[in-house]
């Protein structure tokens, strides 16, 4: 078989950094090209080129043996190239239909020949088992649903070669799946698949061949089939990495944080958690897992005090802190790894030191009679650059904006983490970090559970959830569908559960459970 | 290039761009620039370039008058551009400045060790209070503080001229009784040495405002607190920060500076309370010198400097027969041309690259 695409001697600058360095990348056509990397590696920028969105300062681009200049998306287009985006570029209120002929309408007349369009979709949809409804309203639909409507748009510009930007981040485990099988189907139909990602064993799973990329430079390429995750991990972090969390059976002493009852809105105005009881005990994580949008974010939220609780209360320790102030939560001793970095968790304009102390400028030794202390920030800064090996090109002096995303995450870690809160509410801690910060947070975050603190623990990363949590509570709709012992369960339970097919708390029910013990 | 660098070389380039556009103008409708730039260095220096004569230092005492007020509202600007906010109230809380400086004056009887500091605080209090509105209903009710402070500046400007002919009793219609001297900013000394020029101890508290900003700014937990939710409001909330009474407050400072610069005027420019027929657009050249000097107190403290000179050249100009609206045009496309601050920044980067190639950078 011949190489569709190849990338050669690529090499890309960005202000001060080399995003990528040479990097030659051959793919065959019908297979699945995995391209792995940590955050900031290179992966996206190399695609983007790919794509038309930047071009490249050195190098040469060939497609089917021809040497081509993609100067623009559209040159792409024509060259059979689609992109599936992390984030989904759809228009809400339009069908699925709508959605895919935008800008290339047909016409009859001077009307949209919407029955053409339709029947097109659908036996494209047919052809690739893709299952989408083309009538429906991209509102309506899952997210997963939304994706193959992006993967659709591809097709439907007759693409021969697709990219696939993170594609599962979004999407449960038995949804994962379901993608998986696509991706083959289309390899099947003829179809070249690049796909980024630094998830393992989704490469392990689907890939025929792994490209690595460290720092801008391509490690190496290797058939997946000769190759395992520790070696991939190994290439792609430069040293080795061990993937399981080692921990002790969790000894949980008094309940800490306990909600009662809860019921708080959503953005939309309607009820984002309905009735909601947990507790969280000293010396225990308790994970939280559900797909995104069940609920998790107005639960964090209404604990931490970012948002307004409806009804029901929230008790840390035994205080009633449903009403008290994000200050006097904190207070009180609760801590908070947010889920938006750079929303909640940073001020991008301020350097890393001051982002350090953010929650504690005005106490000593950061500050005196109302006055900062400028080498106590300094030195606290350097501390936790160390200790969390926060990387930066300024240290301590650094703009957190100049920061890529992954020492955001980790620079916002350190802070959390070193102020090691009794009731600590994490979320999504190692989001876009590599596999090796994510071994040095998860052995931090146990320590804490081991220092007795009350850990809840909410991550769309199933792994991450079943690695380190004591007990797993599910959450759908809004509601806990069940919590079970992080010990007996599986992803196949929790997947079902998640999806709400399943409901574990039915039996609790049936004992007569109270809400404040679950 | 590094942010501090940037912050040093792109508005002295966007002055330099400025400069090159009057210019340019100048020669366009048939004039030299030369004569133009004969003015202007008259204007900062009292130097004649073309007859050669001795320095003329009254020129300088009044282009310092000319900077003090627009120094003072471009640290008030500033300070609520800090904490995120777009305050048009500058004019109006002056204004305001200006009668509580005129009432004290006139109705407090005391020693001036006591009138005067008592005049300028009642300048700063008044100010504040006129911040604070907007800050408050800001903070309660999410009204937009740029359409609250813009109709404030009416409210200001009419209540003003109200208190000064029905309260104060104007004779003439224009202003009140003279200031007994106790209240006065007025220096014989400095009017000697600027061959009686308006000079006045009002630079002194100027320059204390321009510390006193940089101090709260950035030394101390107040000024960080204060730029957490001119950054990033959400984040501040997130870390406990009480962002609504960050706001009241950073507009009440806000017109404490402005309120000071009325101060300033009544008691140091002038004698007397005036009527006020329309806003004199100290406000507004406060934005301009916020903008150019990067809201950094030093930064301000040029701008201010500058426009105040490039406003003490105009009758300069005139008398050169260049039109005196060109020292405005410079002073607005010095403005424009910081406002493209990330143009120049993209043409100085692909210049620097050019230079030298790129060595091997990472992200990291």
């Amino acid at each position: 078989m011949s190489n569709i695409v190849e990338m050669l001697h690529i090499t890309k600058d960005f202000p001060g950094i080399r995003a990528n360095d040479d990097i030659t990348l051959q793919v065959e056509e019908r297979s699945i090209h995995a391209l792995l990397g940590e955050n900031g590696a290179g992966k996206s920028t190399l695609m983007s080129i790919l794509f038309g969105l930047y071009q490249p300062d050195a190098g040469t681009i060939r497609i089917r043996g021809k040497e081509v200049k993609v100067s623009d998306p559209n040159v792409a287009t024509a060259l059979g190239i689609g992109m599936v985006h992390q984030h989904f570029k759809l228009v809400h209120n339009f069908t699925v239909t709508e959605n895919i002929i935008l800008g290339m309408e047909p016409r009859k007349g001077l009307l949209v020949d919407m029955r053409t369009a339709e029947q097109k979709v659908e036996d494209i949809s047919k052809l690739y088992g893709l299952a989408v409804d083309p009538r429906s309203k991209i509102e309506e639909i899952s997210v997963s649903m939304q994706q193959r409507v992006e993967i659709l748009k591809m097709l439907y510009r007759d693409a021969e070669i697709l990219i696939f930007d993170e594609p599962t981040a979004v999407l449960t485990p038995q949804e994962i799946h379901e993608l998986m099988q696509i991706m083959r189907r289309l390899v099947e139909e003829g179809k070249t698949i690049l796909l980024i990602t630094h998830k393992l064993k989704e490469i392990k799973e689907v890939a025929d061949v792994c490209s690595v990329l460290r720092r801008g430079k391509l490690v190496g390429t290797v058939p997946v089939a000769d190759t395992d995750e520790e070696r991939m991990a190994e290439m792609m972090v430069g040293r080795q990495v061990s993937f399981h969390v080692q921990k002790t059976l969790a000894k949980p002493g008094d309940v800490l944080l306990r909600v009662e009852g809860l019921n708080v809105k959503n953005q939309k105005g309607v009820l984002g958690v309905k009735n909601l009881s947990l507790s969280v005990r000293a010396g225990e994580i308790l994970g939280l897992c559900g797909i995104d949008g069940n609920g998790q974010t107005e639960l964090v939220q209404a604990i931490t005090g970012l948002t307004k609780v409806e009804s029901g209360r929230i008790f840390l320790r035994d205080i009633d802190i449903t009403h008290l102030s994000i200050k006097e939560r904190s207070d009180l001793g609760l801590g908070h790894i947010p889920e938006d970095r750079q929303k909640h968790g940073l001020v991008l304009d301020f350097t890393l030191g001051e982002n350090f102390i953010i929650h504690n400028y005005y106490k000593e030794p950061f500050a005196h009679w109302g006055i900062l202390n400028k080498k106590a920030i300094l030195e606290n800064a350097q501390r936790l650059i160390k200790e969390f090996d926060v990387r930066s090109g300024q240290g301590a002096i650094t703009p957190a904006r100049a920061m890529s995303g992954g020492n955001q995450q980790k620079a916002i870690v350190a802070r959390e983490i070193d102020r090691s809160p009794d009731v600590f509410i994490v979320v999504q801690p190692t989001r876009g970090l590599d596999v090796g910060a994510i071994e040095y947070i998860h052995k931090r975050i146990i320590g804490e559970r081991d220092k007795n603190k009350a850990i809840l623990l909410v991550s769309l990363e199933l792994d991450e959830i079943m690695d380190l949590s004591d007990r797993i509570a599910v959450i759908y709709n809004g509601e806990i569908v069940g919590i079970v012992d992080a010990a007996e369960t599986n992803e196949n339970e929790l997947g079902l559960m998640m999806s709400g097919a399943l409901h574990k708390a039915q039996e609790a029910a049936q004992t007569g459970r109270e809400p404040a013990h679950v | 290039m590094s942010t501090r660098k940037e912050k040093i070389v792109l508005p002295l380039i966007a002055v330099l761009l400025g400069f090159l556009l009057g210019s340019l103008i100048v020669i366009l409708t048939g004039r030299s620039p030369i004569s133009m730039y004969a003015a202007i260095i008259k204007g900062f220096s009292g130097i004649d370039i073309i007859n050669g004569q001795p320095i003329n230092t009254r020129y300088i005492g009044e282009f310092i008058i000319q900077a003090m007020p627009i120094i003072l509202t471009g640290l008030s600007f500033a300070f609520a551009s800090r904490t995120g906010l777009f305050s048009i109230g500058a004019e109006g809380q002056l204004m305001i400045g200006s009668i509580s400086a005129t009432a004290v004056a006139l109705l407090v009887q005391a020693p001036k060790a006591i009138h005067l500091p008592l005049v300028l605080l009642a300048a700063i209090a008044g100010g504040a209070l006129w911040g604070a509105i907007p800050g408050f209903l800001k903070a309660r009710y999410n009204v937009h503080e740029v359409v609250v402070t813009i109709m404030m500046n009416y409210i200001a400007l009419h209540f003003n001229n109200y208190v000064i002919l029905n309260i104060f009793g104007s004779v003439d219609r224009v202003k009140t009784a003279p200031f007994p001297e106790t209240a006065l900013l007025k220096s014989p000394f400095l009017e000697s040495i600027t061959r009686n020029s308006r000079l006045n101890w009002g630079f002194i508290p100027v320059l204390i405002a321009v510390l006193i900003f940089s101090f709260i700014i950035n030394k101390t937990t107040f000024g960080f607190s204060l730029r957490a939710v001119g950054y990033n409001k959400d984040a501040a909330r997130y870390a406990g920060i009480k962002v609504n009474r960050n706001i009241i407050a950073s507009m009440a400072i806000a017109g404490a500076f402005a309120g000071l610069a009325g101060g300033v005027i009544t008691v140091g420019t002038f004698n007397f309370g005036r009527v006020i027929q329309a806003a004199e657009g100290y406000g507004f050249d406060g934005i301009a010198v916020a903008l150019v000097g990067g809201s950094e107190a030093t930064g301000i403290l040029l701008a201010g400097l500058l426009f105040g000179g490039l406003k003490a050249a105009q009758p300069l100009m005139q008398s050169q027969g260049i039109p005196r609206e060109i020292a405005g045009i410079i002073q607005a496309s010095i403005v424009l041309f910081v406002a493209m601050k990330y143009g120049i920044k993209m043409v100085l980067d692909k210049f620097e690259r050019k230079q030298v190639p790129t060595t091997e950078g990472e992200r990291v």
